[in-house]
């Protein structure tokens, strides 16, 4: 049986990704990752204002106070270097590349088209397999439109790519307004691959307190559905390929995403939660389920739930929508 | 041999040959000494080796003490061994400094020569520490230069080496160990070539050793000890040619020839002027003018001091001398003269007496006092001194400098006397401390003196309050050395970084005729005009300036450097000053930029770049044609201050402090209280606003702000008649009020550091908009004016009763006066919080012993003090005498009050029958547990007073005398944790174990703070600190553990942002019980690296992560039986790191050393639950059987 599929030019042993999460933090992980199956790994993400502020910050700290008082001119004392934290994430790829030999891949978070882009190179020379770019962006200024957010995503792209050579995914959000015309775009701007989708850490609120705290819930199953309905539009009308993220927990998951269309499987909640030997179980549930349905290879269903290959593609579109809240019953 | 040229402090120049002579370095941080050890430090974790290829072992000791007795160790042991030091600090050593010396130890201590505290402290420079050290046997060489630093440190070590004699080699504390100045580097090859291997190798031979075991340090007896002393004769009659020959030797390999004693002047001299230190290079500066005028004179500066060789002092002086001036930057009160005078005195007339007089005849010799505690020295004040000799009958024990009105020995000098000329550029800059001033003209001088072939000097005037504070830089750059060892006296070019400075300082006073003066300004080059004061226009027209301006805050907002302009008005200094071409110096400013920042990371250089390109383009000349201004700047002091702040305090606060005359001093260091609510410092861009609709009143803003700006009163609204119109009120809530109170909170702006402590403590939100609090930051100075006015009124309103205020509950307590206020601490200060609530809660009966730390500078530097009194005249009577002394200095005050009381109880009751029976019982028995009880023993004491009036006895005088000492008094000894964990550890113990009623409160900072951040042993492991560079390997000593080992100690540990009921109630037990208290309190600081507007916040994380556990001991539960250890503060609910990365002091450490970050972060966690176990073991002890067996 073949499991093997291609993502971004990279030959995978099978569709199971590790994403960008906590997971890729220790190199011991990564290898346990290795050893369970994962076909690739996805390290967390550097953000862009770890770049920006973390440089800025340690100054501020360090020289806060300082010769403002004649006994006291300073109120640390200053190393000759120091390993930042983006310093020390590109050692973390080389690091994870002498350990593992299943590619690694770097992970940038960030909006802007500033100083931190360049870390797109270090991260290639930092010897990372390809790059994934996390455009994490909140529009919430509303003299900013919609035309000059897509610009914004399409223009990093771009800027990166003409950077870099190794190939470049771009995890996006669901929240544009044509998500198949922003996937064209970004195919157009050279990405590599679309990762679908990055999930938002929603703020919750203290009623005690009255403030915003951050919260962060792992994934749900059903939050599959989402990046599931769009790859398998997206399957065969771009040229990028297409990775499935969020709310992947068995085997099944794996399966429907790669029937979706999906060229790679990414998976962070369910390992979060059950340690790196779930990739193991998952691949043979995988392979046991294509073995009962006599499925010779991954390629072989990859896209064959897709909105193109389906007998009935009006599924993927707003019929849908009317059939489920017609279907829905009142449990009281 | 080309040599480097370098641009740095005299500090530096004696760490750079010391450390790399040295193999162990044992220190002790003291001002101005510390940066030698630091900077040791930092090179020594930097794996930098010494000329013998070995990195020297760096130890930071418990005191100076300790620190001389492991030099004294280390060189028995035959290390080669050096020690940083001045002041006080010296003092320490002096035991050690004379075994040493009397054992032939060859070493070099170098001491940044200091001001001694008599009847004041201070940290800057003159020869009083030193003199009080030619006692003990040490060699004594002074450096007058920051290139003499350098090279005669070298020229010490070799000579000690050789000689035997140990060295102090000196320079002034600031003065030179401050001053950055151009100069050349001796090489590694230098320093080797003046080290004669063969004298090492003696020394070590000399070291002890098992393997040629002998013993030193024996007792002797009346028969040979004198014998003995007389030993070491030859070694100190050698020892002047053997530094000779090192001066000379070391002339050989750089070409700058030094002498013993260095003559400078006309070789035909009649009027010479004897010194030595910085005041030198002035003197000779001066001498080179006066030459210019024909004039006879000349200036020995005296380099070698001990060994003194009346030889070589006799040749060196010009033989046609007639008269002497010897100047003294010390005091010896009682003495004939001061030191060098007498020395001098004594050698001429020894070779008088023996006819070996190299003059003509006996020259007339005067001595003289000059330079105390940096005071200015300058040309004027030498030629004062030329002056004096010029007469028949030179004034002799005279001072120069000041003006002494009451024995009239200062000599008169014209102030506009200045011989600055125009071969030298001449800047002066105004900035504050947090808008990076100093460190932008630092690194101009190091580009221009490194840069150019200019010669460059720097010198930086430091604010004395630590909040806003203020700081001005005089620089120097010119083709020749510069020997203008002084302020700069007249600048061709003013920069101003903060418009509001126009209003603190006359700061176009020194500016020259045609000079450039650039201001930062918020408005743009067609408003600034209309927006200066008068006075500023006036000496922009007159002296007919270029006038420059540039919103330097707006280019720091628009390239995110916040705060910070420097960089901005560094390259505006470059672009109009004409030092270096421009695109020159802009590509230096870069270089150095990215040298600079380079290790903090890509992102801060481009910031720094950009507002280097943005720079020019928002730099503006300003056209004006005449003064417009009706503006006056506003009186310094209010008209309702006392006399003394109005003429004498006023003055210091003006920057004018040089014109109080010796009579406006009091003669014994004794202050008047309560003088910081005269000195509106209007430092605060916001304060907080109060909005009595969202105020739930309960009285915590209050309890945390650090300088006492916000104040709650509660009082009969009948008052409010009076009332400003925009004085705000609410109806007092709750039962701890009288019924119909009126209640406000009032924020004296004037004195609010705008810290956002309160803001952010505050628990009330508005309902509608829920950033808003009941307190809400807003700017300043549009209600400086009204606020002003309301805070003047709610003074006028009456302060509560303190017998009706219930202590147990913040709400009510807060309503008690704070007598201790607008201190000129950090804005956002950990431990003021603590020491305030000291004064409001018993500071009208209470003493204070206080440590040298920041807690005695905010609390008592000149020119205002905080501590204060209320309306009754009663407060904190407030004293400071050492760092390592304090807790018996309190001990003491104790002891005293006890036998006074005593006394006073002996002779009350002699006197019964005259006094009455009734009222001497009332007195005698009287409970003065609460403010009732306090209240009614002063009135009986006042009845008592009257009765006594009236009894005509010797007895009935001396009761009166005492009378006050019924009343009870408190004895608080407060400190820091290098006070109260280090140097003086060992009297705080025997303080806890002497059973006698006495309150130390330790402000736990848990580093030195006052210092700059040097590793206390309270220093938690894992944090990163001075000396503590990979951050501290071993856990913070557990100094609440210790002192409950007493069993009879109150302990509590406290943290005020966690929880203030529980700290409340630590100060109320503590102060109650009638034995020693120990409360140690968690006390953030700007030396953690945090955002001090959260500083409470800091406090919680470490008691919610374990780090500060808090709990009570509390002895008097043992009489019930009862456990006295209570645990006020949960099990750890957080994890240690979530408290530890929040604070810079942790943090970096995962930056600089990440793998020791992660094994010091997992021993700290273990160290963390491992405690807390321990702790809760004790607390659930079961003590009911202990009661029983006393019981029976």
């Amino acid at each position: 049986m073949d499991l093997t599929t291609s993502y971004m030019g990279l030959k995978l042993k099978n569709p199971i990704v590790p994403s960008a999460s906590p997971l890729s933090q220790k190199v011991d992980t990564v290898k346990q990752l290795e050893d369970a199956g994962a076909s690739a790994i996805i390290v967390y993400s550097l953000f862009e204002e770890q770049i920006n502020h973390e440089s800025g910050e340690l100054d501020h700290y360090l020289s806060y106070h300082a010769e403002s008082y004649a006994e006291a001119l300073n109120y640390f004392p200053e190393p000759e270097e120091f390993h930042l934290t983006p310093y020390q994430y590109l050692d973390h790829i080389a690091n994870l590349k002498k350990a593992v030999n299943i590619p690694v891949i770097g992970s940038l978070n960030g909006v802007s088209t500033g100083g931190w882009i360049k870390y797109a190179q270090n991260i290639e020379q930092a010897g990372a397999d390809a790059l994934e770019l996390n455009i994490y962006y909140i529009p919430a200024d509303s003299q900013v439109n919609s035309n000059d957010i897509e610009k914004m995503y399409v223009d990093v792209v771009k800027e990166i790519k003409n950077k870099i050579k190794i190939p470049v995914a771009v995890k996006l959000s669901p929240f544009f307004t044509s998500m198949s015309n922003m996937a064209k775009k970004l195919d157009e701007a050279g990405a590599d691959a679309l990762v679908l989708f990055n999930r938002f850490y929603q703020p919750d609120f203290d009623l005690e307190k009255l403030e915003v705290i951050p919260n962060l819930v792992l994934s749900t199953n059903w939050e599959m559905r989402l990046p599931l309905r769009w790859i398998a539009i997206l399957y065969g009308q771009i040229k990028a390929n297409l990775a499935l993220t969020s709310g992947v927990h068995s085997s099944e998951d794996v399966i429907k995403a790669v029937m979706a269309g999906a060229d790679a499987v990414q998976i962070a909640s369910e390992l979060l939660l059950k340690g790196p030997k779930r990739v193991t179980e998952l691949l043979k549930g995988v392979e046991d389920w294509m073995a009962e349905k006599e499925y010779e290879s991954i390629e072989q269903m990859k896209g064959s739930m897709s909105q193109k290959a389906v007998a009935e593609p009006a599924a993927f579109e707003r019929a849908n929508y009317m059939k489920m809240l017609n279907s829905y019953k009142l449990h009281w | 041999m080309e040599r480097k040229k370098i641009t740095i402090d005299g500090n530096e120049a004696a760490a750079y040959v010391a450390y790399r002579l040295s193999e162990v370095i044992a220190i002790y941080p003291i001002t101005p000494s510390s940066p030698m050890g630091e900077l040791s430090d930092a090179w020594a974790s930097n794996k930098q080796k010494n000329i013998w290829g070995t990195v020297p072992n760096v130890v930071e000791m418990q005191s100076e003490g300790g620190a001389a007795g492991a030099v004294h160790g280390s060189l028995q042991a035959g290390a080669l061994t050096t020690t940083f030091t001045a002041s006080q600090g010296l003092f320490l050593m002096i035991p050690n400094m004379y075994k040493i010396a009397g054992e032939l130890t060859p070493a070099v201590f170098h001491v940044s020569a200091r001001s001694i505290a008599a009847s004041a402290l201070s940290i800057f420079g003159d020869h009083s520490d030193v003199m009080a050290t030619r006692q003990t046997g040490f060699g004594l060489i002074c450096s007058n230069s920051v290139q003499e630093v350098m090279d005669t440190a070298l020229i010490s070590h070799a000579a000690t080496l050789e000689s035997r004699i140990p060295f102090v080699h000196f320079f002034d504390g600031f003065r030179t160990s401050h001053e950055v100045m151009k100069m050349e580097a001796l090489t590694d090859d230098d320093i080797r070539a003046m080290i004669d291997d063969k004298y090492v190798k003696e020394f070590k031979d000399r070291a002890l050793k098992p393997e040629n075991p002998f013993i030193r340090g024996t007792a002797q007896n009346p028969d040979v000890y004198f014998q003995g002393r007389e030993t070491v004769n030859k070694f100190y009659d050698a020892c002047p040619d053997i530094v000779q020959k090192a001066m000379d030797n070391f002339a050989k390999i750089t070409g700058r020839q030094y002498k013993l004693f260095d003559y400078y002047g006309a070789p035909d001299a009649k009027r010479v002027i004897i010194l030595m230190g910085s005041g030198a290079e002035a003197a000779q500066e001066t001498v080179d003018y006066l030459l210019n005028k024909e004039e006879k004179v000349g200036v020995l500066k005296v380099r070698l001091y001990r060994p003194w060789s009346a030889k070589h002092f006799l040749k060196a002086l010009p033989k046609t001398v007639e008269k002497i001036a010897v100047l003294d930057r010390t005091k010896e009160p009682g003495s004939l003269g001061e030191p060098l005078y007498l020395d001098v005195v004594s050698t001429l007339s020894e070779a008088a007496m023996n006819n070996e007089l190299p003059f003509e005849k006996m020259p007339k010799v005067v001595g003289g006092r000059y330079g105390l505690s940096s005071k200015e020295f300058t040309p004027a004040m030498v030629k004062a001194v030329f002056d004096n000799l010029k007469q028949e009958q030179p004034k002799n024990h005279f001072t120069v400098g000041i003006y002494d009105d009451v024995t009239f020995t200062s000599l008169d000098f014209d102030e506009n006397f200045v011989i600055e000329g125009n071969d030298v550029k001449r800047c002066l800059f105004f900035g504050l401390g947090a808008d990076g001033t100093v460190g932008a003209n630092k690194n101009s001088i190091k580009i221009i003196g490194e840069e150019t072939d200019n010669y460059a000097q720097g010198y930086f005037v430091y604010d004395s309050k630590k909040s806003g504070s203020t700081t001005i830089s005089h620089l120097r750059f010119g083709p020749k050395p510069i020997h203008s060892t002084y302020l700069v006296q007249e600048a061709q070019f003013v920069g101003c970084h903060q418009f509001n400075l126009l209003e603190k300082f006359d700061v176009l006073e020194k500016i020259s005729e045609g000079g450039t003066f650039l201001l930062n300004s918020p408005y743009s080059k067609d408003e600034i005009w209309d927006k200066l004061p008068k006075k500023v226009q006036e000496q922009i027209v007159n002296k007919k300036l270029n006038f420059y301006v540039i919103d330097g805050y707006g280019v720091a907002q628009k390239t995110g450097m916040g705060s910070r302009v420097n960089t901005i008005m560094q390259t505006c200094f470059f672009a109009i000053s004409g030092v270096l071409p421009k695109d020159e110096a802009i590509e230096q400013i870069k270089k150095s930029i990215k040298k600079t920042y380079g290790a903090k990371g890509d992102e801060i250089v481009r910031k720094n770049f950009d507002a280097v390109d943005q720079t020019l383009e928002n730099l503006f000349k300003v056209e004006y044609s005449k003064v417009t201004s009706n503006y006056e700047l506003p009186p310094i002091v209010s008209d309702k201050a006392p006399d003394y702040v109005k003429t004498t305090l006023a003055k210091m606060i003006e920057g004018k402090g040089d014109y109080v005359k010796v009579s406006e001093m009091p003669v014994d260091g004794t202050f008047p209280s309560g003088t910081t609510q005269w000195e509106k410092r209007n430092i605060a861009l916001e304060v907080p606003a109060w909005d009595p609709d969202v105020c739930i009143q309960c009285g915590k803003c209050a309890m945390v702000c650090p300088h006492a700006s916000i104040r709650i009163k509660a009082y009969d609204k009948k008052y409010l008649q009076d009332a400003p119109p925009t004085f705000k009120y609410m109806e007092a809530k709750g039962k701890d009020f009288p019924e119909g109170y009126a209640y406000t909170i009032q924020v004296a702006v004037e004195d609010c550091t705008g810290c956002e402590l309160c803001y952010e403590v505050c628990p009330a939100k508005n309902k509608k908009e829920t950033r808003l609090k009941a307190l809400n930051m807003v700017p300043q100075i549009p209600i400086r004016e009204q606020e002003r006015k309301n805070w003047d009124f709610f003074l006028s309103l009456p302060e509560m009763d303190r017998r009706l205020i219930n202590t147990g509950v913040i709400k009510s307590q807060q309503l008690q006066q704070p007598l201790f206020e607008f201190s000129g601490a950090c804005s956002g200060c950990g431990e003021t919080p603590y020491v305030k609530l000291v004064s409001q809660l018993f500071g009208d009966r209470t003493v204070v012993a206080n440590a040298t730390g920041c807690s005695s500078i905010y609390g008592g530097n000149l020119p205002t003090t905080p501590w204060s009194k209320n309306k009754e005249g009663r407060g904190p009577a407030w004293s400071n005498s050492l760092f390592e002394d304090n807790a018996e200095f309190g001990l003491g005050m104790r002891l005293s009050i006890d036998k006074q009381t005593e006394f006073a109880i002996e002779l009350i009751v002699k006197l019964k029958n005259e006094i009455g029976a009734e009222l001497v019982d009332s007195i005698l028995n009287a409970d003065q547990k609460d403010e009732a009880g306090i209240y009614e023993q002063r009135e009986r004491v006042e009845q008592l007073k009257k009765k006594l009036e009236t009894i005509n006895s010797n007895e009935a005088k001396k009761l009166l005398e005492v009378a006050d000492y019924f009343v009870k008094k408190t004895v608080w000894i407060i400190g820091g944790d290098g006070w109260a964990y280090d140097i003086g550890y060992g009297g705080l113990d025997h303080v806890l174990a002497s059973g006698k009623n006495v309150n130390i409160l330790v402000l736990d900072t848990e580093v030195y703070s006052n210092t700059g951040g040097q590793m206390s042993k309270s220093t938690a492991i894992g944090a990163v600190a001075k000396f503590a560079a990979g951050g501290k390997p071993t856990p913070k000593k557990d100094l609440a553990m210790m002192a409950m080992s007493y069993g009879n100690v109150y302990v509590a540990k406290v943290a005020m942002g966690a929880n203030d009921l529980q700290t409340l109630k630590a100060f109320l037990e503590a102060e109650a019980y009638d034995g020693p208290s120990l409360i140690i309190a968690y006390s953030h600081c700007i030396a953690h690296g945090i955002n001090m507007a959260k500083g409470m916040n800091a406090q919680k994380l470490a008691v919610e992560s374990g780090h500060w556990p808090l709990f009570r001991y509390n002895p008097e539960n043992l009489k019930e039986g009862k456990n006295p250890l209570k645990l006020d503060s949960k099990a750890p609910k957080i994890k240690l790191e979530d408290y530890y990365y929040n604070e810079t002091r942790y943090k970096m450490l995962t930056r600089s050393h990440p793998e020791e970050a992660k094994k010091l972060l997992k021993l700290a966690q273990e160290e963390v639950t491992k405690k807390w176990k321990f702790y809760e073991q004790m607390a659930e002890m079961d003590y009911s059987n202990n009661k029983d067996e006393k019981v029976n």
